[in-house]
């Protein structure tokens, strides 16, 4: 029994965390969002990421699979919204084109790995991340890996569920709703809210 | 598979790392001319990094085998633990590991979903793994996939030896043979899996070794056409270790020559529904 709410908070939550499904969170329902464990309506959990985004002092969006290639016709239009989102926020970008491991290694200046992704996070000193186009079940084990080992802000952006190991997660993300991420970072900036 | 799968969306193709660039230009897919061991490609993956050790004919295996697919973007490789699992690093194609011993089985489910969900299109599946997977935990399994006749085509990268797990003895090390954990030696004879292919239903079946990488590139281009049309096939390629067997990883070559002198000579079987597959869609020409 699960007495107390467990909440996804920025690690390092140590080595080997209980995943959030079996800590009893649970993912939205259609026009909700995850955040950090509990469930908010979309629009809020959207101006939450542009202020996190906003605000951070090494942002990174991390791309995957779903993203980098021309699976189909949607993949372009959505890979130009996650690009602009990405200079409005001024963050830098490390793909991730597929889950392989990397022989000998991956490059943490330039990429980042499904299977150890603590290691670009903290080389460049990362402090909100955003996930976007990786495949559910490997976005969950990474971003649980970053939950573990590091004190990362994630961010997951799904085209399904939603992500219950990021810290704040949307579900069924188009083009346009990363368009409106951007659109409140640029007001942000701007000096508005 | 789309070739779109390696095509990059513009919007990031500038963020793509020199290895994949380079895997987009170069790769394996989609190549006009089927691919040989003359031609292993560009491309850093296959010609580069490995995880293997230093000369290791489990690593040489994977690559000649790889290169000498007659539609890699069609091509599923079935894996099981092993050095042979490496091939899933060491190539961009699409991989599947399995429980250990569990590869037959799991490529006869894939390749009967394949043909339903794709009726009248090529998909390959191939089973690469090590004698272990083979010989040992997984003979039941590849037998009866045998026995079955279910289109699928198996290599074993034989290297007499667990290489993975530090050198325990399999079914495929020769008698006598001292490891680092069979120390008195191994008291039985190689599993004779080439004989039990032949009467186990396969079509096809070759025995070879790294150090004819056309034979071997050929068995491999072969075994996966008759697999597509006629029925199970295996290749039984020597691939030695220097780790376990205790040589130096310069003599790879050396070592696989030796025992193409005694017990691994090349040896091509086909039933005669396959040499006639093989002569009426023209690959019937002799491997050198
Ligand atoms: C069910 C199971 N038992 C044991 C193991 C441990 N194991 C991993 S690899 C291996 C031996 C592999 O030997 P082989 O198939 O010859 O491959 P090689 O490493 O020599 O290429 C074993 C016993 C395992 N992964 N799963
Ligand atoms: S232990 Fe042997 S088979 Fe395994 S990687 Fe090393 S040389 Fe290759
Ligand atoms: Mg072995």
């Amino acid at each position: 029994m699960i007495s107390e709410k467990y909440r996804i908070l920025p690690g390092p939550e140590g080595f080997v965390p209980v995943t959030a499904a079996l800590m009893g969170v649970v993912l939205p329902d259609e026009g909700g969002a995850f955040v950090e464990g509990g469930i908010i309506p979309e629009n809020d959990a959207l101006g939450m990421i542009a202020e996190k985004l906003a605000s951070a002092k090494r942002p990174a969006v991390c791309p995957g699979p779903l993203l980098m290639w021309q699976w189909n016709g949607g993949a372009g239009p959505k890979a130009a919204a996650v690009r602009e989102l990405a200079a409005a926020c001024g963050a830098k970008i490390y793909p991730m084109p597929d889950y392989r491991a990397k022989s000998p290694r991956i490059n943490p200046e330039i990429e980042i790995s499904v299977n150890h992704p603590n290691i670009t996070i903290q080389h460049n000193g990362i402090d909100v991340c955003v996930f976007v186009g990786v495949h559910s079940h490997y976005a969950n084990f990474a971003l649980r890996m970053i939950r573990a080992g590091t004190g990362c802000y994630t961010i997951c952006l799904s085209d399904y569920a939603a992500s219950d190991e990021a810290m704040i997660s949307l579900r069924d993300v188009d083009a346009a709703k990363i368009g409106a991420i951007t659109a409140k970072v640029k007001s942000i900036s701007k000096g508005g809210v | 598979m789309s070739k779109n799968i390696i095509t990059p969306t513009k919007e990031f193709e500038d963020v793509l790392t020199p290895g994949y660039k380079d895997l987009v230009a170069n790769g394996p897919y989609n190549r006009s001319a089927p691919g040989t061991v003359d031609d292993l490609g560009s491309f850093r993956e296959i010609t580069e990094p490995h995880p293997h050790c230093a000369g290791c004919g489990v690593s040489l295996g994977i690559r000649l085998g790889l290169a000498s697919l007659p539609s890699p973007e069609n091509t599923i490789i079935i894996g099981t633990p092993g050095c042979a699992y490496f091939a899933l690093t060491q190539s961009a194609l699409c991989y599947s590991c399995t429980a250990f011993g569990n590869q037959n089985s799991v490529a006869t489910g894939l390749k009967r979903m394949l043909k339903i969900r794709h009726p009248g299109k090529v998909k390959d599946v191939l089973v690469m793994v090590g004698d272990g997977g083979v010989a040992d935990i997984g003979l039941d399994y590849t037998l009866h996939s045998w026995f079955r006749g279910e289109n699928i085509a198996t290599v074993m990268l034989d290297n007499e030896v667990y290489g993975n797990t530090g050198g325990q003895e399999s079914g495929m090390t020769v008698e006598g043979k001292v490891l680092n954990m069979a120390p008195t030696g191994k008291k039985f004879p190689k599993i004779p899996v080439f004989e039990m292919a032949k009467v186990a239903g396969c079509a096809y079946a070759v025995r070879t070794t790294v150090a004819s990488p056309k034979k071997f590139g050929t068995a491999v281009r072969r075994a996966v056409l008759i697999a597509r049309e006629v029925g199970p096939t295996y290749v039984q390629v020597y691939t030695p270790c220097p780790t376990n067997l205790k040589f130096s990883p310069g003599k790879t070559l050396e070592a696989a020559k030796d025992v193409e002198k005694t017990y691994y000579q090349y040896e091509e079987y086909m039933t005669e529904e396959a040499s006639a597959y093989l002569s009426r869609i023209g690959e019937l020409k002799e491997a050198k």
